[in-house]
């Protein structure tokens, strides 16, 4: 009785596949990313945007004088001038070292209580989505409940609640306990379906632990989604901390931006017809937000499987 | 090495339900390790064969009855004894993609098992044994490794996994649809090398399908599930040439041959009598040979001879088989 | 004018890649008898479903028809106006796609979906007429009345596909394309499921192609076959005559490696890979995996050749 597939296994030399041709190695690099770049219209206007930005902080440090941005340091109420290129405040603030000085606080804030944030929030994430159960139960609990509470309120009460002045650090810890819900629950989600994937099945077969698996098998596919994730808690960070500081419950010596707002408010400058100290904080904060967005757009497309391209 | 009486890995009775429906109901086999055989587990969707592959690996647990490996409980086992059984049974899926981790090359699926369990105390010599296996399937290394899955076809990726699944030396591999998301032109190449790991190397294979075709090319023996159910098992020669079960026949006529005769579109026989809930035989309401014992009482499976049982009142002799000689029946005396 | 009622006339479809243009189609050409069952098979890549796919003009950016030109009857496809094929969609020429039971609207009920087919097409029947042409189409795909009411995810895969059949049938059409009706059933389903295919199209007097892979269900189910290899047509023939003599090596393979179940020991494969389709190889597409391949294989792409009954594209036939 003929067993077997002689006339295979016969021919088993043969049977080497010639591989496709795979993109020339020539193609990656450098060039790659300028040609990605025009595609990805998104990333490309949100890294400049921030590029813009970052510039303006840099340089800016580097010429103006800093000290110009505390209270009382020049004549108040100046419009534009060569001396003070973006004018002067009530308080007498140099406009232009105000926002040299204070932007770089407005986005401190907002890193760390985004990193902080989206950092709980994957920890979290990855162990109620992987390990489910009772785990799973009670995250999931505290995050929905968590969500239905109106974040602002919550945060006003804390930051009445803090005796004293806040400080920067102070603020930005405030807006980082709320800044983990959302992120729990939005990564969870990306967790559920990865686990299910063939890989993760094989990665158990070789006995590899929950951990490791996690690690190792799983987060570097979530990588792409975890920077969107960051990007736009960032921004939503910042929003919440200018939120807090125009109704005047931020470190108030601190020239960040949404306390210059908070003195604009409080001074009535657009009424008085102060336009020059309204401008510039606006046009930043326009930045900031745009320049998160479009970044937040632009990696959402490679975080989006359907949407990436193999080129 | 091994005992070589205890068989390898054992299902004793072992059902799975989910809610009040059965995936699989007191299936019994064991596969010893001294008799390397390819044994083929045919079945449509809703069978119980993927239910099957899944306990036999270990990743879903009876609901009653025992799956042993080696003699001892397998959810009972320690974390050594554990580590020994993955590298003993090893499994190669449907999907030739899903298995790979698109973040990393393909050699990442070969480095991970040789690091895990220890295969190579070298960068150099897990080199050599990835690079063996991988000409062991008939690919060339310089081909496949340094590469992204994408970048490979379906039929190679499916070679790497099963050259992944020689590493590490298992005694069994179950192999779960492997072809049926490959290219007809293909998938004997894959098949092939099953086979010739069973030849070589005396691996067991569990080839897993409902394609009764390459089942028997395969195979040395059969099972045929129906509805959580053995309907006939035995020698892969008898239950396809000559098949008892009215629902092996069926498979096996609905399956297009390539030959002049055109009768397949022929109505075929058997009832579609409604499915009214009894206990009897689960293929009662479509069997053409009905009978009215079918509908009362479960058909034990009985054996016809030395190489074949079926689960049929139409053969009920004295003497009916116990689920757990089903092992004998296999490729045996 | 012609006995045909479908004719494809060396249609060209061409995708748009970002490393260059790719010919899915190329240069195809056959014609379909009325009542008569074609078949067109090929493995992944090779065309086929992106032939049905542009004979019915529903090729989108990046793709596009380059040439050539389809017939149903005395209508040349191309110049009806995009209103004029939405309507001749379902109406003359029905598609049923591959992956469709799984396409089914999980929100509607079946009648609802037959009634959205037979409304888009202009009929506004009253409920009482809609209920009659319900039940009879189902009825005509051996599906009982009662499932007229069912959600898809109700239904089993056979019975889902043959749910889609109904909804190709509904407005009676000339030509019914059916792109792997039965890839994802089992193998009794699949046998069920192509026999209320033959049946329906025996009622309606229609013609059918079945666009697949499985070369044993075509020897079963149709009259005549064409066989495609990247993209290119490469022998068109009687069933029986593919059978008893296939002519083109490909044909020959693809034959091969088909598992028998009479005999062990016969499981053969095709050497290689196929190509891909921007890089395809010069001359004969087929010719890097062909045992008798040579010289001028490479050196010229054979074109169709009428042999008796059949037509091949080789240089050994």
């Amino acid at each position: 009785m003929t067993r077997g597939l002689e006339k295979v296994t016969g021919a088993a030399p043969a049977f080497t596949d010639p591989l496709p041709p795979t993109p020339s190695r020539k193609g990656r690099g450098r060039h790659f990313i300028v040609r990605y770049l025009r595609r990805n219209l998104s990333l490309a206007v949100g890294i400049i945007l921030l590029s813009l930005l970052a510039l303006f902080i840099v340089i800016g440090n580097l010429t103006v004088d800093t000290e110009l941005a505390r209270p009382l340091s020049v004549r108040a109420l100046q419009p534009p001038s060569w001396d003070h290129p973006f004018g002067t405040d009530r308080q007498g603030r140099d406009l232009l070292a105000a926002m040299v000085a204070g932007t770089p606080l407005t986005l401190k804030i907002g890193f760390i209580a985004g990193f902080l944030g989206v950092g709980i929030g994957t920890l979290l994430a990855f162990v109620a989505g992987y390990y489910r159960g009772m785990t799973d139960t009670v995250i999931r609990g505290i995050a929905d409940i968590g969500l239905t509470v109106p974040g602002l309120l919550v945060l006003i009460v804390i930051a009445v609640s803090v005796r004293g002045g806040l400080t920067v650090n102070e603020m930005a810890i405030i807006v980082a306990s709320l800044a983990w819900l959302n992120p729990t629950r939005t990564i969870r989600a990306q967790v559920l379906t990865l686990r299910e994937r063939g890989y993760v099945e094989v990665a158990r077969l070789n006995g590899m632990s929950g951990p490791d698996i996690i690690l190792r098998e799983m987060m570097p596919n979530l990588l792409p989604y975890l920077a969107a994730t960051l990007v736009s808690s960032v921004s939503a960070a910042i929003l919440a901390s200018i939120g807090l500081e125009v109704l005047g419950l931020g470190p108030l010596e601190s020239p960040t931006l949404g306390m210059t707002l908070y003195w604009i408010n409080f001074n009535a400058a657009i009424l008085n017809g102060w336009w020059w100290w309204w401008v510039a904080p606006i046009v930043i904060i326009l930045m900031v937000f745009l320049g998160l967005f479009f970044l937040t757009v632009g990696l959402d497309e490679i975080a989006n499987p359907r949407l990436r391209q193999s080129v | 090495m091994a005992d070589d009486t205890i068989p390898l890995v054992e299902l004793r009775h072992a059902t799975k339900t989910y809610g009040r429906i059965a995936a699989l109901e007191d299936f019994s086999l064991a596969i010893e390790s001294g008799r390397p055989a390819i044994t083929a587990i045919v079945g449509e969707s809703g069978s119980g064969k993927t239910t099957l592959a899944r306990m036999l690996l270990g990743l879903v647990a009876p609901t009653s009855g025992q799956v042993l490996y080696q003699g001892r409980d397998l959810h009972a086992l320690s974390g050594t004894e554990r580590r020994a059984f993955r590298r003993d049974i090893q499994a190669i899926f449907q999907d030739p993609y899903g298995v790979y981790n698109p973040f990393y090359r393909v050699d990442h699926v070969l480095t991970t098992p040789v690091a895990r369990f220890r295969l190579a105390s070298t960068r150099a010599e897990a080199r050599n044994l990835i690079e063996d296996a991988l000409r062991a399937v008939g690919l060339r290394p310089e081909e496949i490794l340094g590469r992204y899955p994408h970048q490979l076809s379906g039929g190679q990726r499916q070679r790497v996994m099963v050259a992944r699944a020689l590493l590490l030396r298992p005694h069994l591999i179950v192999a779960d649809e492997p072809v049926s998301m490959v290219d007809a032109s293909l998938r004997a190449t894959i098949l092939g090398s099953l086979r010739q790991l069973n030849q070589e190397r005396g691996i067991s294979i569990i080839y897993i399908t409902h394609d009764l075709a390459t089942a028997y090319q395969v195979a040395d023996n059969i099972i045929v599930l129906y509805r959580a159910s053995v309907a006939e098992a035995g020698d892969v020669e008898l239950v396809v040439r000559a098949p008892k079960h009215p629902y092996t026949q069926l498979l096996i006529t609905s399956v297009p041959q390539v030959s002049p005769e055109r009768m397949w579109l022929d109505e075929q026989r058997g009832g579609q009598r409604a499915e009214t809930a009894h206990n009897g035989c689960k293929f009662a309401a479509r069997c053409p040979v009905a009978m009215p014992v079918c509908q009362q009482s479960v058909p034990p499976l009985f054996r016809i001879d030395s190489r074949r049982v079926v689960a049929c009142h139409h053969y009920a002799a004295p003497g009916d088989v116990q689920p757990e000689a089903m092992a004998s029946v296999f490729a045996g005396e | 004018m012609s006995a045909s009622i479908l004719r494809v006339e060396r249609l060209r479809v061409s995708y748009d890649h970002p490393l260059g243009s790719v010919r899915a189609v190329d240069d195809v050409s056959f014609s379909l008898r009325p009542h008569e069952r074609f078949g067109l098979a090929g493995e992944s890549g090779s065309g086929k479903s992106t032939m049905a796919l542009a004979i019915l003009r529903l090729i989108r950016p990046p793709g596009r028809i380059d040439g050539g030109e389809v017939w149903l009857e005395d209508q040349k496809l191309s110049s009806l106006s995009d209103d004029a094929m939405r309507a001749l969609r379902l109406a003359g020429i029905a598609l049923v796609p591959q992956g469709s039971m799984n396409a089914l609207n999980p929100v509607l009920r079946i009648r609802a979906q037959i009634a959205d087919a037979l409304g888009d097409h202009g009929m506004s029947l009253t409920q009482r007429d809609l209920t009659a042409r319900v039940h009879d189409l189902l009825g005509q795909v051996g599906l009982p009345p009662a499932v007229a009411e069912m959600y898809p995810h109700e239904l089993s895969g056979g019975m889902k596909q043959r749910a889609c059949i109904a909804i190709a049938i509904c407005l009676r059409p000339k030509v019914i394309i059916a792109d792997e009706p039965t890839s994802a059933l089992d193998v009794v389903v699949q046998r069920q499921v192509m026999v209320t295919l033959a049946r329906v199209q025996q009622a309606l007097g229609a013609a059918v192609v079945l666009v697949g892979h499985d070369m044993g269900l075509m020897a079963q189910f149709v009259d005549r076959l064409g066989v495609m290899y990247a993209g290119r047509l490469v022998e068109i023939a009687p069933i029986g005559e593919i059978i008893t003599s296939p002519r083109h090596p490909y044909t020959q393979m693809l034959i091969a490696t088909l598992p028998s179940l009479e005999r062990k020991g016969m499981m053969q494969g095709i050497p290689g890979l196929a190509p891909l389709l921007r890089d395809l190889p010069p001359g004969c597409a087929f010719h890097p995996r062909c045992p008798k391949a040579a010289e001028i294989c490479r050196a010229e792409r054979p074109v169709l050749r009428n042999l008796g009954d059949q037509q091949v594209a080789c240089h050994f036939a």
